[in-house]
């Protein structure tokens, strides 16, 4: 049987792909699925865009999207990648980021104004620690266990812990 | 739909061979570096920079149009097909020559990369707008690394003068705009690099005033790599690089 699914049901079934390097959130919620489009004869075909130009959980992730999609009986899946408008974490919303912090990833903060090219000064306020919520927090090393990821530890628990870059 | 100008291949290969050969020399430094937090780093960087470089020559494969993808062009060029700035393929040196270079690299990229979001190259203007975020992140990394170093301990400080001396008549090459891009320029695909030398070095010395480091004066720049003339560094580094891809073309694993 040939199941002709709309564009609603596709993004709800995609809810299920779980980001591989971050488990607790979807593709849809962490803004990699941008759209989905379905063809006259049911063949869906999905638009993604890259969080990092070299993240390499891309290709998994595309294999995912097909792979769920056909269990649900899709027979033409395709995947399209974009790259405008640019990935911002701007785009995870306020629910996703909560089950960040409750994962223990930090969430990201908004993203720096464009007031100055070459921002060489850090923002003033750190991420809380998702373990003892203190705000005495340090950055350790801008960069974390995968490209969307900054390394702090926590003053007052002494937890490490990563954050979500804001970018 | 328009053919595509038969420069901008060859002007894309300029703009992708400097992250996908600075990107290699910096992976080097994977489990090397003097401490986990910069390992880290630097693996990072170096991850962002060849992917970079892959989404601009998968463009550059399809403009080409004679079936070539990102794999062919980043594993099956020859040193003198390489269109990088020679700056690029200089040997890693030591934590100082990496952190200086990625330093004076990074801002022309994040220059280079702004400039490109206006280019009329739509692709090239989403891939641009994408890398300008990273490459932002890279160069605040790099500029607070410089200070630290500059206005550190003695020898912290000799080292990063030394590596700004040895790199700086590499720097030149990145704003000689390439005669054969005038009329892509015209059009607006890429941007006139040459544009771009005046707020670099304003950026730079405001860095290095705060690192108390010196740019170096009347330097002869050196030059040659926009026209695939290269220094003895690259066919060794190409080497180590394609070495896989060439003995086991198109495995899969």
């Amino acid at each position: 049987m040939v199941v002709s699914p709309t564009r609603e049901q596709v993004l709800g079934w995609l809810e299920d792909v779980k980001d591989p390097e971050v488990p607790v959130l979807s593709v849809v919620e962490l803004g990699v699925v941008r759209d989905a489009t379905i063809d006259i004869h049911g063949g869906v075909t999905v638009i993604i865009t890259p969080t990092y130009s070299g993240c390499p959980a891309m290709r998994v992730i595309e294999d995912a999207i097909r792979e769920a999609l056909e269990l649900r009986g899709v027979a033409q899946v395709s995947v399209r990648t974009t790259f405008t408008p640019a990935w911002t974490t701007d785009w995870i919303p306020e629910s996703a980021k909560a089950k960040l912090e409750a994962y223990g990833i930090a969430p990201p903060g908004p993203v720096m104004a464009d007031d100055e090219l070459v921002p060489l000064r850090r923002a003033a306020a750190g991420p809380r620690c998702p373990f003892c919520k203190s705000s005495r927090t340090t950055l350790r090393s801008a960069f974390g266990s995968t490209s969307c990821k900054a390394l702090w530890v926590c003053g007052e628990c002494t937890q490490p812990f990563e954050q979500f870059k804001a970018i | 739909m328009t053919l595509p100008h038969p420069a901008l291949f060859t002007a894309l290969l300029r703009i992708a061979d400097d992250r996908l050969v600075l990107g290699h020399r910096t992976s080097e430094w994977c489990g090397h570096a003097p401490i986990l937090e910069e390992d880290i780093a630097l693996a990072n960087i170096a991850l962002d920079l060849i992917g970079q470089a892959n989404l601009v020559l998968q463009h550059a494969g399809a403009v080409e149009g004679a079936g070539r993808n990102e794999d062919t062009l980043a594993f099956f060029r020859d040193a003198v097909e390489f269109r990088n700035a020679l700056l690029c393929e200089l040997p890693r040196g030591d934590f100082g020559v990496t952190i200086v270079r990625h330093f004076l690299h990074g801002l022309y990229s994040v220059l280079q990369w702004d400039a490109l979001t206006r280019s009329t190259d739509q692709t090239l203007a989403g891939i641009a707008a994408k890398a300008l975020k990273e490459s932002r992140y890279h160069v605040r990394h790099a500029g607070e690394w410089v200070i630290r170093l500059g206005d550190g301990t003695e020898e912290s400080h000799r080292r990063a003068q030394e590596a700004v001396d040895a790199l700086w008549p590499y720097t030149g090459e990145l704003f000689m705009q390439p005669a054969d891009e005038a009329d892509l320029m015209a059009a607006g695909f890429t941007a006139d690099v040459s544009q771009l030398e005046a707020p670099w070095r304003a950026q730079v010395d405001d860095v290095l005033r705060r690192a108390t480091l010196m740019a170096p004066a009347d330097v002869w720049m050196q030059r040659g790599g926009r026209d695939g003339r290269h220094t003895e560094h690259l066919g060794h580094l190409l080497a180590e690089m394609q070495i896989v891809a060439r003995s086991h073309p198109g495995a899969q694993w």
